[in-house]
């Protein structure tokens, strides 16, 4: 047992990203344990969207490996790696506006999950029960408000049976019984057995959740270990007073 | 939070019913050449051409969200390859099909560079892909340039003979097609070009094989335009490319897809059964014909933007030929349907 919560899931070296001239990534090493629930904080323009996008394929980075489940999966394209069991949300939703909020999960559940008929019917189901979302099941999504967009994007995310989920800022905008509701649902899933990577502007609610916190600034990762002694960290202090480039 | 049993909606007790009424009429429609006379038969064949386009345009744009404006470099090539294939002695009934097969066939290797463009460059794209057909037909000295021949082997035939096997080349042709997009939309497939549509990215991130989708639906299409092509010049009999090859039938298309409802699998057809009677009843008109089409595609734009059955859809809950999924929870009446 103890040697599965150790099992290393996702280990990422050395990534760099150039937007053209622009370099958002800058030698970034980051890697997340079966079952480990990392928090990541940075400024604003920090890199950590784009940190996640490179992880699942979305980007390529510039230099640098990435190996999930101790294969390497630098070339692998995101989908594929989906099926594998890595799963992100995006900060801006991205729903599929012109299905009902069910197909939205359904498709993932065929396609990420891998599974056919009823028990993609079952896994999709159950994405939205966890989400909280089933009496909007048959809503089209072009209908919904950005909230309910975002627990689509979380359950969307789910229904793919991922091993690794990677969520990006689902907690902005919420009430405070909203994102109580939001980390209970966030707990449930690491008792599930999910290893969550969560980037959050929200300190006070991601250290509800998070074992480990990561803090970016300007590309880097500044500051990665215990949530206590992260958030005391004098260059950690510094990036959020100082304001990175954003 | 434990899952609330819930029931997967697929046909509706209405549904069935349209089912039923769509067998029925296409088995009426099956033995038309017994039932009904010369200028109907004629005509039903022509409607059955434009059931096709509208549907396999609706495939391509309405559901997958691959918009183009060249899809007549298939309708042409399927009509030339069905030239030819008489020409080199093939029997011309069956050459019809193969001639659409050699066309998906191409569409292959056509898919590889073309669904690297996106969006609007992908629409030009496809309608320089036409031209370029166009041209690389006139090479062709059969086709003796643009005044083009004649499908003569059909000579062989009786005037009657041949006006019904047209018929059921073109119903046979028209069902197959029409069963094959059902079936595929209501699968994963078709929930993952649906996605595609909607958000390429987003697909891919939840598992989506996109390319591979978007290929599978593009040489549909392209097979489909191919064989509306080919049943086209077994109609007409001459095969003149720049008739076949003008992007008329890819605004028909359009119009035939706006009008009835894009992305919806009844409106395609919808709007191949509306664009048929505008036709029967002012085709005659000349160019006011033309600029009334226009009218009524744009008058369509805006007041119904998601065209007759996409209005339908909105206002009820009806559904003829459902290729969606309604969830219903056990035990309580309907889950909130939103608008
Ligand atoms: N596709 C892109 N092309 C060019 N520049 C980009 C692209 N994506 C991100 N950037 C730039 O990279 C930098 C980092 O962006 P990123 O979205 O990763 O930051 P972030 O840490 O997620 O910020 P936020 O907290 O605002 O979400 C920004 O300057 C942004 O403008
Ligand atoms: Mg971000």
């Amino acid at each position: 047992m103890a040697n599965e919560t150790e099992a290393l899931l996702l280990d990422a070296r050395g990534l760099h990203k150039r937007f053209n001239a622009l370099v958002v990534l800058s030698g970034v090493d980051f890697s997340v344990h079966a079952n480990e629930t990392v928090g990541v904080v940075g400024p604003n323009g920090a890199g950590k969207t784009t940190l996640l996008s490179v992880l699942v394929g979305a980007h390529a980075p510039t230099a640098g490996e990435v190996r999930f489940r101790g294969a390497d999966v630098t070339a692998l394209p995101t989908a594929e790696r989906c099926r594998q069991g890595l799963a992100r949300t995006h900060q801006i939703p991205r729903p599929f506006s012109g299905m009902t909020v069910f197909e939205n999960v359904l498709t993932a559940a065929f396609h990420g999950g891998g599974q056919g008929g009823d028990a993609a019917y079952a896994q999709a189901a159950q994405a939205l029960a966890t989400t909280g979302m089933t009496s909007l099941a048959n809503r089209r999504a072009e209908t919904l408000g950005l909230i309910d967009r975002k627990r689509l994007e979380l359950a969307r995310a789910l229904a793919t049976g991922p091993s690794l989920l990677l969520l990006d800022e689902i907690g902005g905008g919420l009430t405070d019984a909203e994102a109580s509701e939001l980390v209970d649902v966030i707990l449930d899933l690491k008792r599930g057995g999910l290893a969550i990577v969560w980037i959050e502007h929200i300190v006070h609610v991601l250290l509800r959740v998070a074992e480990r916190l990561v803090c970016m600034d300007a590309g880097r990762i500044i500051a990665d270990g215990a949530p206590a002694s992260v958030m005391s960290d004098p260059a950690v202090i510094e990036a959020y007073l100082g304001g990175g480039p954003g | 939070m434990k899952a609330p049993a819930i029931r997967i909606e697929r046909w509706t007790p209405e549904s069935r019913v349209a089912l039923a009424l769509a067998l029925i009429v296409a088995a009426l429609l099956a033995v038309g050449p017994l039932l009904f006379d010369a200028n109907i038969v004629d005509r039903l064949t022509t409607l059955f051409i434009y059931v096709i386009l509208a549907v396999m345009w609706n495939a391509l744009v309405g559901y997958c969200g691959l918009v183009s404006i060249g899809q007549q470099a298939f309708f042409g090539l399927g009509a030339y390859f069905a030239v030819r294939l008489a020409d080199l002695g093939f029997s011309v009934y069956p050459s019809l099909f193969v001639a659409a097969l050699i066309v998906g066939a191409l569409s292959l290797p056509l898919s590889t560079i073309m669904l690297r463009l996106k969006g609007g460059e992908f629409a030009i794209g496809m309608w320089v892909v036409a031209e370029l057909a166009h041209l690389l037909v006139n090479l062709d000295t059969l086709i003796n340039g643009e005044t083009g021949t004649s499908l003569i082997a059909l000579n062989a035939y009786a005037i009657g003979k041949r006006r019904a096997l047209t018929y059921w080349c073109a119903f046979a042709a028209m069902a197959g097609l029409l069963a094959v997009v059902f079936v595929l939309l209501r699968g994963p497939t078709g929930a993952a070009i649906q996605a595609i549509r909607d958000n390429e990215q987003a697909a891919e991130s939840i598992g989506v094989r996109v390319t591979r989708a978007k290929r599978l639906v593009f040489m549909l299409s392209a097979t489909g335009a191919a064989l509306a092509g080919s049943l086209w010049v077994a109609t007409a009999v001459t095969f003149q490319p720049r008739t076949y090859f003008s992007p008329q039938w890819t605004a028909y298309m359009i119009f035939m897809a706006l009008v009835g409802g894009l992305g919806t699998f009844e409106g395609a057809i919808l709007g191949a059964v509306v664009f048929f009677l505008i036709e029967a009843w002012f085709g005659g008109a000349g160019v006011w014909y033309l600029v009334g089409l226009g009218a009524a595609a744009l008058v369509f734009a805006l007041a119904l933007p998601r065209g007759i059955w996409g209005w339908v859809e909105d206002k009820t809950a009806l559904r003829l030929l459902p290729v969606g999924y309604r969830v219903k929870l056990i035990g309580e009446p309907d889950v909130d349907k939103g608008a």
